[in-house]
């Protein structure tokens, strides 16, 4: 339970340096930031799939989508959500991504491995081709422009720095909720599931059920994520719901290492910051970033954080005397 | 809507169903003989008009364009078969990372070398007329997009049906562990496999070219709909991947014409819906 | 025999009745029917291939049946998920170690105790303060004299120590009937002595349906043995009726 602890505080210190230093570092900073911290969310929703119940979904940004939309089409066609009513907006985005899910995972459920990933892949596009064609609706491929951001007792989100807090204060909830999950009953029956599904199902579990309930709660912090999204980017368009974003989150989780919540933090911020930071120095970052993740995939599957594991276990392996499976007659 | 409306409109379904198939039939093969969601079919895809632009720039000759960009990309899948997808083993999550990986790899590679402009390839004059049938004017293009599907769908049915190692690709998509069982090279049929198509892919970028343009993006668009017709025809189908591309062609046209707003829904909620049921596909195997 | 403890006024804890299953044209279970009352201790033994495993596949509801009813407390079950089967009190071992492997041992044993409490789907509370958990994890551990390992991960455990385990998980939901498969595979002899020692001191309430080769275990732990062969049920008796029979060794050695 030692390094518990120890990954706990480093966390905890990560958090602390984001919230003093980048309020003191320029706008373009805190812009980033704020934008990285609201797409994390996603990732991190994607992580409870991926790295705790083992399920690879390809239409993630879905949810996000759900989520954005919602609370643009509210602000800019029904004027909602620019007051108090922000946090109304915070709350339905939250119910339709869970409801969206909850849909989806009847269809999606059943199926694993790859038909899991080509469902999610096919349902995403459904939500895709409906945010690219209903134009009445969503403005079609020209999107919508968000004109405001909300202004609530005395708090105005217009101004980057207040937004950054708020933004960072609703991460911080965000994965504190999704920490408590994923080391509750609930969620370390998702990590069995991942493990041995059979197993579980012999031990009384009714796996189906408990991964349809991830899966509804990933929806929920998907569309959690969108509306922070739509107010952060100022636009919501049907690139938020097309493959590549599902593709985007699920590279930066296993960039950062899956199953770990604040490894997909870590590879939104390496993305996010590499596509925004030195795209801005050389021309050729996308390589960069071509290069990082196939490199990744095939030489750091466990991701960064799971390179303290890696070290470990490449030093344990000289001189510790790994028992191994000796069937004997 | 007159009876002309519904002849062009299936028309130009069935030839667009032409160049979905040979994009999707490459795509259900790698899946049905490797069970690799392949991600980087659609920047085949892309890649295949690119070149093919490149060659009719410096020769000249859209005719040598086809076979030259189709072998160079099939090469280009080759290698990244052989080189970096062979190291994974069977591992679905990493196989789909991998071949996006190179996809926004590929996507950056295609904007330096040939710029962000949308680009048309130009068929020669002799195909570019239309020709009168029964009072309706077809586009003699599209006819000839339908004749070398047709082509290479009959190709691929007889190297499928009547060769030994049509028998050997079908014995993997069946059973891949029983095939290694009996001694089929898996690993050599995975690897044609996956060059096979790329090229088709390709060629069906050249050939989309003059119809669809070649511009980046092309690549991620082309992939969902690559996915849906080998979905809804099966997976390791060939037939099926003909009768999808028919529906995908025929759906994708009408519900354009007649449901704009919802034209990409109805093509993927059926996918979605036909996954759920019969994940393998409506004519697939498992 | 299964049928001597038998009295009118008990119900039986497991019972299968014609239970047969088809894998297309091969016919792996045929007409299977007996019956288990509490405290029974049968043994089913066969050479490979004769239908033992997915016998148990039916049972746990892995497989369906193609025909045939199988009643858990006089309840006909046949069609149940595993999960409620499990529920029922029947918990089952696999003859290939079906552990969490990224797990600890501990983590193990508390997915297994947790498996039949309503408390599996609370998300609001960490797992470490389900304090009774964790003390009948301890418990079941200590039993097994494991409870020095159980901080390790799965993978790293020997073979023996893994198939100790899976004990554990089986008897972590306090069932009724136990279905022990293969439990002493690729044991070693002191391993396995060390093993039915365990098994023999279980609760006497407790049912035990066991599959195995070694025929030391299935001598010291059953009451009753089954011999199957290509999947139906060849002849059935005590221990000594069973290790006389000829038609039994004829099967062994390869002349039935």
């Amino acid at each position: 339970m030692q390094s518990h602890s120890w990954k706990i505080l480093m966390v905890i210190a990560a958090l602390a340096a984001v919230l003093i230093i980048v309020p003191h570092t320029g706008s373009f900073v805190i812009l980033l930031v704020t934008r990285a911290l609201a797409f994390s969310i996603l990732v991190m929703s994607l992580d409870i799939l991926l790295g705790y119940t083992g399920l690879a979904s390809l239409g993630q940004a879905a949810y996000l989508g759900i989520g954005a939309y919602t609370t643009a089409i509210l602000a800019t066609k029904y004027n909602v959500g620019l007051g108090w009513d922000f946090w109304l907006v915070i709350l339905l985005g939250i119910l339709f991504g869970a409801a969206l899910a909850a849909v989806f995972g009847l269809l999606a459920i059943r199926a694993s491995g790859v038909y899991f990933l080509m469902i999610t892949l096919a349902l995403g596009q459904c939500v895709w081709g409906l945010a690219y064609r209903w134009n009445s609706l969503t403005g079609g491929d020209n999107g919508i422009n968000m004109r405001q951001r909300p202004k609530f007792g005395g708090i105005d989100l217009a101004n980057e720095m207040t937004f950054f807090f708020l933004v960072f204060g609703i991460f911080c909830v965000a994965l504190l909720l999704m920490y408590t999950l994923v080391r509750s009953p609930f969620g370390r029956s998702l990590a069995g599931i991942r493990e041995r599904e059979l197993r579980m199902q012999i031990l009384g579990y009714n796996t189906w059920l408990h991964k349809y309930i991830a899966f509804i709660i990933a929806g929920a912090f998907g569309g959690l994520s969108g509306v922070l999204w739509a107010h952060t980017a100022g636009i919501v368009s049907p690139v938020n719901v097309e493959l590549t974003t599902s593709v985007d989150a699920l590279l930066m989780a296993v960039l950062g290492g899956s199953g770990t919540l604040v490894g997909g933090v870590i590879g939104t911020f390496i993305v996010f910051g590499l596509r925004e930071f030195l795209s801005t120095l050389v021309p050729w970052w996308q390589y960069v970033l071509g290069v990082v993740y196939v490199a990744t995939i095939l030489y750091l599957p466990t991701g960064l954080m799971g390179i303290p594991e890696r070290l470990r276990q490449q030093r344990a392996g000289g001189d510790r005397v790994v028992k191994k499976l000796a069937p004997v007659t | 809507m007159n009876l002309n409306f519904w002849v062009i409109q299936t028309f130009n379904g069935i030839s667009y169903g032409a160049l979905l198939f040979l994009v999707g039939s490459g795509l259900s093969l790698i899946f049905g003989v490797m069970r690799i969601v392949n991600l980087s079919h659609g920047s085949y895809f892309m890649l295949g008009g690119y070149v093919a632009l490149t060659v009719i720039w410096t020769t000249g000759s859209w005719l040598l364009a086809i076979p030259v960009a189709a072998i160079a990309i099939a090469l280009l899948g080759l290698a990244m078969e052989r080189i970096f997808l062979r190291q994974l083993g069977f591992d679905p999550l990493r196989q789909v990372l991998l071949t996006v990986g190179f996809a926004f790899l590929f996507q950056q590679a295609a904007l330096d070398l040939w710029t962000g402009n949308n680009f048309d390839i130009n068929p020669p004059a002799a195909l570019s007329q239309s020709i009168p049938v029964g009072g309706i004017f077809l586009p003699l293009y599209r006819v000839f997009m339908i004749a070398i599907a047709l082509a290479i769908g009959v190709a691929l049915w007889l190297v499928m049906e009547k060769t030994r190692i049509g028998a050997q690709v079908r014995a993997t998509v069946d059973d891949a562990q029983m095939a290694r069982g009996v001694g089929i090279d898996t690993s050599r049929i995975s690897m044609m496999i996956f060059s096979l198509g790329a090229f088709l892919a390709a060629l069906g970028g050249v050939i989309g070219g003059a119809f669809l343009g070649i511009y980046p993006g092309l690549d991620f668009e082309m992939l969902p709909i690559a996915f849906a017709v080998v979905i809804i025809g099966g997976m390791g189908s060939l037939g099926g991947a003909a009768i999808g591309a028919l529906i995908v062609g025929l759906a994708d046209n009408f519900g354009k014409a007649l449901f704009p707003e919802i034209s990409y829904f109805t093509l993927y909620a059926p996918m979605a819906l036909i996954l759920a049921v019969k994940p393998t596909g409506l004519f697939g195997r498992e | 025999m299964g049928e001597d403890t038998a009295t009118s006024s008990q119900t039986p804890v497991l019972e299968l009745k014609g239970l047969s299953k088809s894998f297309g044209g091969l016919h792996a279970v045929r007409g299977v029917t007996f019956r288990i009352m509490p405290g029974d201790r049968k043994a089913i033994i066969g050479p490979n291939g004769a239908g033992k495993t997915t016998l148990f596949n039916l049972i746990t509801g892995i497989f369906p049946a193609s025909s045939g009813e199988v009643l858990l407390f006089g309840r006909n079950v046949t069609g149940w998920a595993s999960h409620r089967r499990t529920a029922m009190g029947m918990a089952r071992t696999f003859q290939v170690t079906h552990l969490f492997p990224r797990l600890t041992v501990l983590d193990n044993v508390l997915l297994a105790i947790k498996g039949l409490r309503p408390s599996k789907f609370v998300m609001w509370r960490f797992m470490s303060s389900y304090r009774d958990v964790y003390d009948k994890a301890h418990d079941l551990l200590e039993q097994a004299s494991f409870l020095d390992r159980k901080d390790t991960e799965v993978r790293y455990l020997s073979h023996g120590e893994q198939r100790q385990l899976e004990i554990v998980l089986g008897l972590a939901s306090d069932p009724k009937i136990l279905l022990l498969d293969e439990p002493a595979a690729g044991l070693s002899s002191g391993e396995s002595v060390e093993m039915t020692k365990f098994l023999t001191k279980l609760d006497p309430k407790l049912a035990i349906l066991l599959i195995e080769h070694d025929m030391d275990v299935v001598f010291d732990l059953a009451h009753s043995i089954s011999v199957l062969h290509f999947g139906e049920v060849l002849e059935t008796g005590a221990p000594e009726q069973i290790k006389n029979s000829q038609k039994v060794q004829e099967i062994y050695l390869g002349t039935g």
